[in-house]
C-alpha cells in the first residue's frame, strides 16, 4: 500500500492517472458506438495519422496536441466519408491512408532527430510524454468528449443503432456521425502520448467488445465498458510501474485479459 | 383534406430517372399496399415519402397537419443490426425521438407512449430481454411499436414480413390491420407478397418504373394488369 502512495507521489504518475482515467473513459463510450458502426477500422487509422502529424509538429517545434488534434479530427472526417462512399473501397483506402501518414511520420522523424526514444515513445506510448500543459488541456477535452457524449446519448443511440429510422425521424445523421469521428480523433490524440499510435486502438475497441460478450442493454453495454476500460487503464499502469513495463502495452494486456474472461464467462 | 398526396412525382438518381408519373392520394385511414417486382421503384418511392430523397419533379404533400418526420416507419431488415446490444425497451424508446425537439433527455411523456406501445403490440413481457434474442416475428414487433411511438398518423411499412414464418406473418398483418382500424391510422406498406396485399389493404399502388395502377383492392383484382401480376390465379 505505502508502495502504491510512493509510486502516485510522482507528479507525472498522477498526471498519467489523470488523464488516463479520462480518456479511457471517453475511448470506452465511444468505442461501443464505434465498433457496432462497424467502425473500428477507423479509431486504428487515425492513430496512424496521429502518429505522422505528431512527428511533424515535434520536427518543427511546434506545439503537438495544438497541431495533432486538428489535423487528426480532420482526418477522422475524411476517413468517415470514405468508409460511407460505397463507389470507393473504403476499407482499403483507410488502410492505404493510414499506412501512408505512418510512413510520413517515420521519414520525418528519420530525417529529422533520426530514430531516437522519441519514435518508440510514439509508437508505442509513455507515460513521461505528458508535460503539465498537455496535461491540463488532455483533461479539458476529455470532459469535453464526455459530456458531449452524455449529452446526446439518446441521439448517438439511435443513430447507432438503425441510422435510417434516424434519418426519418429527423435526425441529421451525418452531423452525429461526424461529432462521433470528431471526438474519437480528440480522444484518440490525448490516449496516443501515453498508450502510443500502435497500441491506442485497443482502447477503444477492447472494452466495448468485453462488455458485449456480457451485456443485453446498450446502456449496460456503455457502463460496463466504462468500468471494464478504467479498470484495465489502472491495473495496467500500476503494474507496469511494479513490473517495469511499457505502460501501454501492459493496459492492452490487461484488456486482453478481461475480454478473455468475459468470453469464457459468456460460454457458461 | 388528404393525409398523403403525391403528384407528378419522379424520382432520378444521376438524371436516370427510376420511377416517374406517379399520382395518388391516401385519406386518413386507408391502407395502401405498394407492390412491384424488385427494381420497380418501391424503395425509392418509400425515400421519397420520407423526405430522404426529393422528387425531381412533381411533389409529395402531406396534410392534416402531418410532417414527413412524424411517419412511422419500419424499415426492411437488413438496415438493422440482428445482434446489436439493446434492450426491447431502449429500442421502442428510441422511437420517441421526433418528440424530443430540443431536448436532451426523454420525459415521463415519452417514457409513457413507449410503455403504450409496447403494451399494444403485447410485448410488456420482453421489455428487458435483448433484442438481438428475440425472434424474427418478436423483433419486428419491437419495430412496429417503436414506429408507432414516431408517429400518430401514418405508417411506413417497408416488407414487414420478409424472413418471417407463416404464423409470424399472420400475426403480423393481424396486428398492422388492428392498428389501421382501431386507431385510425393511415398504413403504408411495400411488400412482394401481392395476395396478401389484396386481402388486407383498402387500396392497391402497383409500380414498374412508373405507376401502372392506383385504386381500390376491389377495383386491382379485376384489373388485367393484376391478373397478370397474380400469375392467371383470380382471387
Amino acid at each position: 500500500m505505502s508502495e502504491l502512495l510512493h509510486m502516485f507521489s510522482y507528479p507525472f504518475m498522477q498526471r498519467a492517472l489523470v488523464v488516463g482515467v479520462l480518456v479511457s473513459l471517453c475511448a470506452a463510450l465511444l468505442g461501443v458506438s464505434l465498433v457496432l458502426k462497424r467502425y473500428s477500422m477507423i479509431g486504428d487509422g487515425l492513430s496512424h495519422v496521429g502518429f505522422g502529424a505528431l512527428a511533424i509538429a515535434s520536427a518543427f517545434h511546434l506545439a503537438p496536441l495544438a497541431v495533432t488534434v486538428p489535423v487528426v479530427a480532420l482526418a477522422a472526417v475524411l476517413l468517415l466519408r470514405l468508409s460511407q462512399n460505397s463507389r470507393v473501397n473504403g476499407d482499403a483506402a483507410i488502410a492505404l491512408i493510414s499506412s501512408s501518414a505512418l510512413a510520413v511520420g517515420v521519414v520525418t522523424v528519420s530525417v529529422t532527430t533520426g530514430m531516437n526514444t522519441e519514435v518508440s515513445s510514439y509508437m508505442f506510448g509513455s507515460v513521461l510524454a505528458l508535460s503539465r500543459a498537455d496535461a491540463a488541456l488532455s483533461v479539458a477535452l476529455s470532459l469535453a468528449v464526455l459530456a458531449l457524449f452524455l449529452l446526446f446519448y439518446p441521439r448517438i443511440f439511435a443513430v447507432t443503432f438503425d441510422e435510417t429510422f434516424s434519418r426519418a425521424t429527423g435526425v441529421r445523421a451525418g452531423a452525429y456521425n461526424s461529432l462521433l469521428a470528431v471526438l474519437t480523433a480528440v480522444t484518440v490524440v490525448l490516449g496516443m502520448r501515453m498508450m502510443g499510435a500502435l497500441l491506442i486502438s485497443s482502447l477503444i475497441i477492447f472494452p466495448a467488445l468485453s462488455a458485449m460478450r456480457l451485456c443485453r442493454s446498450f446502456k449496460g453495454v456503455v457502463l460496463f465498458a466504462a468500468a471494464v476500460s478504467v479498470c484495465c487503464f489502472t491495473a495496467g499502469l500500476i503494474a507496469s510501474y511494479f513490473l517495469e513495463t511499457p505502460t501501454g502495452a501492459s493496459i492492452v494486456l490487461a484488456d486482453l485479459l478481461v475480454f478473455a474472461l468475459c468470453s469464457l464467462a459468456r460460454r457458461k | 383534406m388528404a393525409i398523403l398526396e403525391c403528384t407528378g412525382a419522379r424520382f432520378a438518381y444521376d438524371g436516370v430517372s427510376v420511377l416517374e408519373d406517379v399520382n395518388f392520394r391516401l385519406e386518413q385511414g386507408d391502407y395502401l399496399c405498394v407492390v412491384g417486382e424488385n427494381g420497380s421503384g418501391k424503395s425509392t418511392l418509400v425515400k421519397g415519402l420520407l423526405g430522404l430523397k426529393q422528387p425531381d419533379a412533381g411533389r409529395i404533400v402531406y396534410g392534416e397537419g402531418l410532417k414527413s418526420t412524424q411517419i412511422g416507419y419500419l424499415p426492411q431488415q437488413t438496415g438493422i443490426q440482428r445482434d446489436f446490444p439493446a434492450s426491447v425497451y431502449e429500442v421502442v424508446l428510441s422511437g420517441c425521438l421526433n418528440s424530443l425537439g430540443r431536448r436532451l433527455r426523454y420525459g415521463p411523456a415519452e417514457r409513457a407512449l413507449a410503455e403504450r406501445n409496447l403494451e399494444r403490440m403485447g410485448i410488456e413481457e420482453l421489455r428487458n430481454k435483448s433484442y438481438q434474442a428475440l425472434s424474427g416475428g418478436q423483433q419486428q414487433r419491437v419495430l412496429l411499436a417503436r414506429a408507432l411511438c414516431a408517429t400518430k398518423k401514418l405508417l411506413l411499412l417497408d416488407e414487414p414480413v420478409t424472413g418471417l414464418d407463416p404464423i409470424a406473418t399472420g400475426e403480423m398483418y393481424n396486428l398492422i390491420k388492428l392498428v389501421n382500424l382501431c386507431d385510425n391510422i393511415t398504413v403504408v406498406m411495400v411488400s412482394h407478397d401481392i395476395h396478401e396485399a389484396v386481402r388486407y389493404a383498402t387500396h392497391i399502388l402497383h409500380l414498374g418504373h412508373r405507376q401502372l395502377f392506383f385504386g381500390t383492392a376491389a377495383e386491382y383484382r379485376e384489373s388485367s394488369l393484376a391478373r397478370r401480376f397474380l400469375g392467371g390465379n383470380r382471387l
